[in-house]
């Protein structure tokens, strides 16, 4: 167990090094790696703590993104505006898909979330909203509540970096809640958790729905930050991505994913230049950690501490 | 000549066997997919670049050892069953006793290695592959104009799934196999080697998915994608039909390749989606699925 | 503590910025072209490799150096992902000093990259991107658009078919934008040259099997069947129309977006007959002829494609541009090329308009028969040359807002 002043001041030294970041690193990868580590989150408040693996998260962080995109483009709202309407969006849609997939578990489970998630897919590229493939382009970033120019690059990075701790945040808050315990019970044990009076499959479908919420959240940022809205993210790879990034990283850990999203994003960027070898080398990534080291980086670390001390 | 809902009953017709020809690879593919779960318990989502791969074997037996579509029916599902034989040797079988959704996360970065790779070797302009001669050109039905070629792929796949089928339902080693998916401690306890049973059971779903790649060689451009989108819809059929019965899941293919037939006459829009709601409406009204066992 | 940080680092980078604001002929002592394309994917062999090999060449049969300056190329893949592209460009921009981004398939990507290096002030060369939109509503001043577009290709394809006796047309078109608009643009090229358009089909993008749809194109009885789509599912199309009998009826296919790597990749037994248009063709005349095996003796054997020739022929053109300009500064260059003509062994009195269009001929070509091919890579017949002024949407009808002004009379019909 860490001392709780250690804690704090962990916590304190990663903050300013967030805050410092952008003078040392190139602030839109910074930014991008924000998103995802968002998204990563997200998504392992269902894997980490409930056990579903979801192979269809795409589907709210990259409609939320046209959502956002279109209503800064188009309706000319203001980016806070637009943030919040991708975000609710993602909640409808976490509650519709979550209501269908949690009649079935495990594989299942994984399998119904993809189907469902490629016909959103499907969606995106045939409504005319979202420009097919052509995506949303030209995004505006706008001026958020009417007084910070979000088209300044560090600007829009505290802007983004506020938006990432506030979800980091409430991810927090539900892990370490009655809540988050109520779901670890389920995952660990789901009959038993049925027998002690819970109503188990609200309990998964709030998780789900909290899930997609803020995944929907994470995409409209990120449309912001790109200015543009694209299939890029509603396809199936991208969902694979969350998936690795989380493991990676490690599954219910709560730093985990979003280690594993900046190592991604990080490897994605290096890697540009050399196309297919992204998907191989991605591939890699995914065996190797599924054969050798299952708790990924942060929970080996954890585990590692655990055993030493 | 009366018209159902503004089609000729002939166009319709046409319409349909070419939903089943579709649904002859849906059927196979599904086949492949329930045969491993059943025993290994995992969903093999390299099953799509499997399919790839048989597609490329016969490809690249043409092209380097001179050896037509015949031979390569046979050979091409033996050698890239073979190399499923070592994924499940050497890296499945690491997972044996582990949460299942382990296996998915492993095939799944398996079929990104071999896409990629793939990809990188023969870029992704698709390569030709000719339809046999003894198959080539075609007949007039009268409603329609069909390709010998398409005749044949239906065939060919009734009789796999038959075959596998028979052999599950009706031979001694087929009842080991049914008895193994039950209890598989037990079957071990009885004197059967359980593990090799495992491995060859994998081999030979990916065999089958190899086999579905060679008959859409000559349809399709082979392509290192050419699995990639298709898994998905499979994975639907899959869910649709449910995973506990061999012959639920082959009725279940071919009936959704029919369905997918007429939406591409009715709204042609939608039939990419079509089977993406069908799956929805099931999980609704029989969340098990139309053959599947309540889990 | 980080406050005071902030503000040096703000003071800092606003001073980075006043600098570079300099005027200065050729800024950071170096010419970089950024080659931005698809080295894996759906388009790589379309451009791909064989794009950077010919921004290569290029630079070498250039001298490598303009204005006493050395030309750098650097190439990226961006997946088709138009976030990735447009990461990449933001970096080789702010950091690395890229002054030119060139070739950029995929619609998507091309526009993103319009977009930043409009507001970056960097040049834009597109030669793949095939959305007419780039000298259309996203037009830029800094930007040329030179190979081809939709446009062109749909309006070259219908008029000349229909004047050849094709004058009933039936369209598979992929289901999204891009689709409509390739099956929109040719209908109204069928139906400005006299034909008639006696249906269409939308297919799910993308699709594998086309039996379905090839028998409705069958039985509308249609002389053409225009394909309103790209890439794999045009390919699969022209494959399975082959193997329902679609041509040997008497049925002809119209590819709208076809290119020689797609011809190449699928045979002449398989193509023959089909007729599209193409912004450049190798066996055309001695300079395309002499350039291309040059390039073929790069990319082992492999015969440029149009965009890989529309590469090398917009570099040269820029490089000519920095020259004559004496300055690397983006506006002015491309202000420059549009004063140039462009005469190479890709363009004959080639010009670049306001809204970044250059213009060309284009060529009308047919697949040759299997029998009528004397070796590899003689695939095109060229049936008609459609003078650039033909081919190419008009200037006022584009919404171009750099020519709207300019031009304020109402587009005719």
């Amino acid at each position: 167990m860490m001392a709780s002043g250690v804690r704090v001041a962990a916590a304190v030294g990663v903050l300013a090094a967030l805050l410092l970041a952008p003078f040392a690193i190139y602030p839109v990868f910074l930014m991008k790696a924000l998103c995802f580590a968002l998204f990563a989150s997200a998504f392992n408040l269902l894997i980490g703590y409930v056990g579903l693996l979801s192979f269809g998260h795409a589907a709210f962080f990259g409609f939320s993104a046209y959502v956002a995109g279109h209503a800064a483009k188009v309706w000319g709202w203001p980016p806070e505006a637009a943030l919040l309407a991708a975000t609710l969006v993602a909640a409808v849609m976490g509650v519709v898909f979550g209501a269908l997939a949690i009649r079935r578990q495990g594989i299942y489970f994984a399998m119904v979330t993809l189907a469902l998630a490629q016909m959103i897919f499907f969606l995106s590229l045939q409504a005319g909203f979202t420009g097919g493939e052509d995506g949303i382009q030209a995004i505006p970033r706008g001026v958020l509540l009417g007084v910070f120019d979000l088209g300044k690059p560090l600007v829009m990075y505290y802007f983004v970096l506020a938006v990432f701790l506030l979800g980091f945040l409430i991810i927090w808050r539900t892990i370490n809640s009655p809540f988050g315990s109520v779901l670890k019970a389920i995952r660990e044990n789901e009959p038993r958790a049925v027998s002690l009076g819970y109503r188990v499959d609200r309990y998964k479908l709030l998780a789900f729905v909290l899930s997609a919420t803020l995944s929907g959240l994470a995409g409209g940022m990120k449309a912001l930050v790109f200015q543009l809205a694209s299939l890029t993210d509603v396809h199936w790879h991208a969902s694979g991505e969350v998936v690795l990034m989380t493991l990676l990283g490690g599954l219910g850990t709560v730093l985990g994913p979003a280690v594993g999203a900046v190592l991604i994003v990080g490897i994605q960027n290096y890697l540009a230049a050399l196309g297919a070898w992204v998907t191989i080398v991605q591939g890699v990534v995914f065996v190797v950690v599924v054969l050798l080291f299952r708790r990924g980086i942060v929970g080996e670390l954890l585990a590692r501490r655990r055993k030493g001390v | 000549m009366f018209e159902l809902i503004g089609v000729p009953p002939q166009a319709l017709f046409g319409q349909l066997l070419l939903g089943l020809i579709n649904g002859a690879f849906y059927a196979v593919l599904s086949l492949g997919l329930a045969l491993i779960f059943g025993l290994l318990n995992i969903i093999n989502f390299t099953h799509g670049a499997q399919y790839m791969m048989g597609a490329f074997a016969a490809w690249l037996l043409l092209n380097l050892a001179g050896l037509g579509y015949w031979p390569a029916l046979l050979l091409a599902p033996v050698i890239v069953g073979l190399t499923g034989v070592l994924i499940e040797r050497f890296l499945l079988k690491r997972l044996r006793g582990l949460d299942p959704l382990y296996g998915l996360l492993l095939t799944f970065g398996l079929a990104l290695i071999v896409e990629g790779a793939f990809r990188q070797v023969y870029g992704v302009s698709g390569l030709a592959y000719p339809v046999p001669p003894s198959l080539a050109g075609g007949v007039n039905l009268g409603f329609m104009f069909l390709p010998l070629y398409r005749g044949w792929v239906v065939l060919a796949s009734i009789v796999a799934c038959l075959v596998t089928w028979a052999v599950i339902e009706r031979t001694r080693l087929g009842a080991t196999l049914r008895a193994a998916t039950e209890n598989p401690a037990l079957v071990q306890a009885f004197g059967v080697n359980v593990p090799r049973l495992v491995t060859l059971t994998y081999g030979f779903g990916v065999a089958l998915a190899a086999f579905a790649g060679v008959l859409a060689a000559p349809i399709y451009s082979v392509h290192p994608l050419m699995g990639a989108n298709l898994i998905i819809v499979v994975f639907a059929v899959v869910v649709i039909g449910g995973m506990g019965s061999i012959l639920g899941s082959v009725l279940t293919g071919f009936g959704l390749g029919v369905v997918e037939g007429l939406t591409k006459v009715f709204w042609p829009e939608a039939s990419n989606t079509v089977i993406f709601v069908i799956m929805a409406i099931v999980l609704l009204i029989k969340p098990a699925g139309l053959f599947g066992r309540a889990t | 503590m980080w406050r005071p940080s902030l503000a040096v680092a703000a003071i800092l980078l606003a001073g980075a910025a006043q600098a570079q604001q300099q005027p200065a002929k050729i800024s950071d002592e170096v010419v970089k072209l950024g080659i931005l394309n698809d080295q894996s994917g759906t388009y790589a062999d379309l451009a791909g490799p064989g794009s950077v090999a010919a921004a290569r060449m290029a630079v070498e049969d250039f001298g490598g150096t303009v204005l006493g300056k050395p030309i750098q190329v650097v190439f990226a893949d961006h997946q088709n992902k138009p976030d990735v592209g447009s990461s990449i460009v933001n970096r080789w921009i702010d950091v690395e000093q890229v002054d030119a981004v060139i070739d950029v398939p995929t619609s998507s990507v091309a526009l993103a990259v319009q977009e930043i290096t409009r507001n970056k002030n960097r040049v834009h060369l597109n030669s793949t991107g095939g959305t007419s939109d780039l000298t259309g509503k996203a037009c830029s001043p800094t930007a040329v658009h030179w190979t081809y577009d939709t446009y062109a290709l749909a309006n070259g394809t219908g008029t000349a078919m229909v004047k050849a006796g094709g004058d009933s047309w039936f369209f598979l078109t992929a289901d999204y934008a891009f689709g409509h608009a390739l099956e929109q643009d040719t209908a109204n090229a069928v139906k400005k040259a006299g034909g008639t358009v006696v249906g269409a089909v939308r297919h799910p993008f993308p699709n594998n099997d086309f039996s379905s749809f090839l028998l409705q194109a069958q039985a509308s009885g249609a002389k053409v069947i225009g394909l309103a789509n790209a890439g794999a599912d045009t390919i699969n199309a022209i494959k399975q129309a082959r193997e329902f009998g679609v041509v040997q009826a008497g049925q002809q296919l119209a590819g709208l977006l076809v290119f020689l790597s797609d011809v190449h990749a699928l045979g002449l037994d398989t193509t023959q007959g089909l007729t599209l248009t193409t912004g450049w063709y190798w066996d055309r005349d001695e300079r395309s002829r002499e350039w291309a095996k040059r390039f073929a003796e790069r990319m082992n054997g492999r015969m440029p494609t149009m965009v890989q020739a529309g590469v090398y022929s917009a570099i040269t053109h820029y490089l000519n541009a920095i020259k004559a300009a004496g300055t690397d500064e983006a506006k002015t260059v491309v202000a420059q090329m549009k004063k140039m003509p462009v005469n190479d062994f890709f363009a004959q009195n080639g010009k670049i308009r306001e809204d970044g269009r250059m213009v060309h001929d284009m060529f009308l070509v047919q697949v040759k028969k299997p029998e009528e091919s004397k070796g590899p890579w003689d695939y095109y017949k060229v049936v008609r040359t459609i003078p650039g002024d033909e081919a190419f949407r008009p200037m006022n009808q584009g919404n171009c807002p750099l020519v709207q002004q300019a031009e304020a009379q109402p587009a005719p019909r």
